[in-house]
């Protein structure tokens, strides 16, 4: 075994989770990831022509290689041996294609809404409805730390099933941000089998 | 952010988009033991993603994004790296992201910072 030779050098084995941060552009994806995250969010890009043959009829096909998508991600070390890591969505839809990559081997996803521009919202909504099979919950950004609509109102305006799960959140506090992830996850615990073939 | 702006990225793989295996955004990659003569044969962007690994164990995601090297390539020169035994892919601990041994470890490690 490894570990016998070179003690030091040899990192302990370390287990990754991911969960999935959704919603439409500007309702605080970035400031979610960015509250709860040991680092400042990071920016990588992927480029379109991994994402696969999307056709974009507002570009050429050069076009195809030179777009980037960019997605933040931040990360939390839960334990020596356990991190978590969380990625934003790219809000635009022409990204979807890498919705499906961001989203293969996620615990579980938030799909955040702002009152306000509820529609912005309806694509991820739908998306983890019918095109993805990681358990989601939804949390309304409360932007001014106020509650402007009932959440059987926000539930009914966005055709949510009672199963989902619906929550608030001040997308810039810590600890709701971190309650909003815990929502999340046992949602998944609720929705799944205890050790689910995958 | 790439490295190369007058190098379309795929040239740097061979014209290869996919893996073999599948390397999640948020698969881990470690290095054994770094080896100063094998960085040497790498091509630049292989070698700065090799020196960076060797800093500590880290996700695909974040070598991407600190590498400059997008996440397509990223994976494919991982993997490569990973195939001439340079890193290490951790392996995934459970058999599902759902397995609710991982979800209340999580759980657990979440709520003690909440």
């Amino acid at each position: 075994m490894a570990f016998a030779s070179s003690p030091d050098r040899v990192p302990p084995s370390i287990t990754s989770a991911k969960i999935v941060v959704a919603g439409g552009f500007g309702v605080g994806k970035t400031t979610l990831v960015g509250a709860v995250s040991e680092i400042p969010p990071v920016n990588t890009e992927a480029w379109m022509t991994q994402a696969g043959k999307s056709v974009d009829p507002l570009h050429g096909a050069d076009e195809k290689t030179t777009t980037t998508v960019a997605m933040d991600f931040g990360r939390i070390t839960l334990a020596r041996d356990l991190i978590l890591y969380l990625f934003g969505t790219p809000g635009q839809p022409r990204f979807w294609p890498m919705w499906d990559d961001l989203c293969r081997g996620a615990s579980a996803a938030v799909v955040l809404v702002d009152t306000r521009r509820l529609e912005v919202s309806f694509p991820a909504v739908n998306y983890f409805e019918n095109d993805s099979d990681v358990p989601f919950v939804v949390a309304v950004n409360l932007f001014d730390g106020r509650q402007t609509h009932p959440l059987d109102q926000v539930r009914e305006a966005l055709g949510l099933a009672d199963a989902v799960p619906l929550v608030t959140v001040d997308a810039r506090d810590r600890r709701s941000a971190t309650l909003t992830l815990l929502a999340g996850l046992n949602n998944t615990l609720d929705k799944t089998l205890p050790v689910t073939a995958y | 952010m790439t490295a190369n702006p007058w190098v379309r990225p795929y040239v740097l793989t061979g014209g290869r988009t996919r893996t073999r295996r599948h390397l999640y955004v948020h698969t881990l990659v470690s290095v054994d033991r770094y080896d100063t003569a094998a960085a040497l044969r790498l091509s630049p962007e292989a070698r700065r993603l090799y020196e960076r690994v060797s800093s500590g164990t880290q996700s695909v995601a974040e070598l991407s994004a600190h590498c400059g090297v997008s996440l397509g390539v990223t994976r494919v020169l991982l993997e490569d790296l990973a195939a001439a035994d340079c890193v290490q892919v951790n392996d995934d601990a459970y058999a599902s992201p759902y397995d609710h041994r991982l979800l209340k470890r999580v759980i657990d490690g979440l709520r003690e910072l909440a």
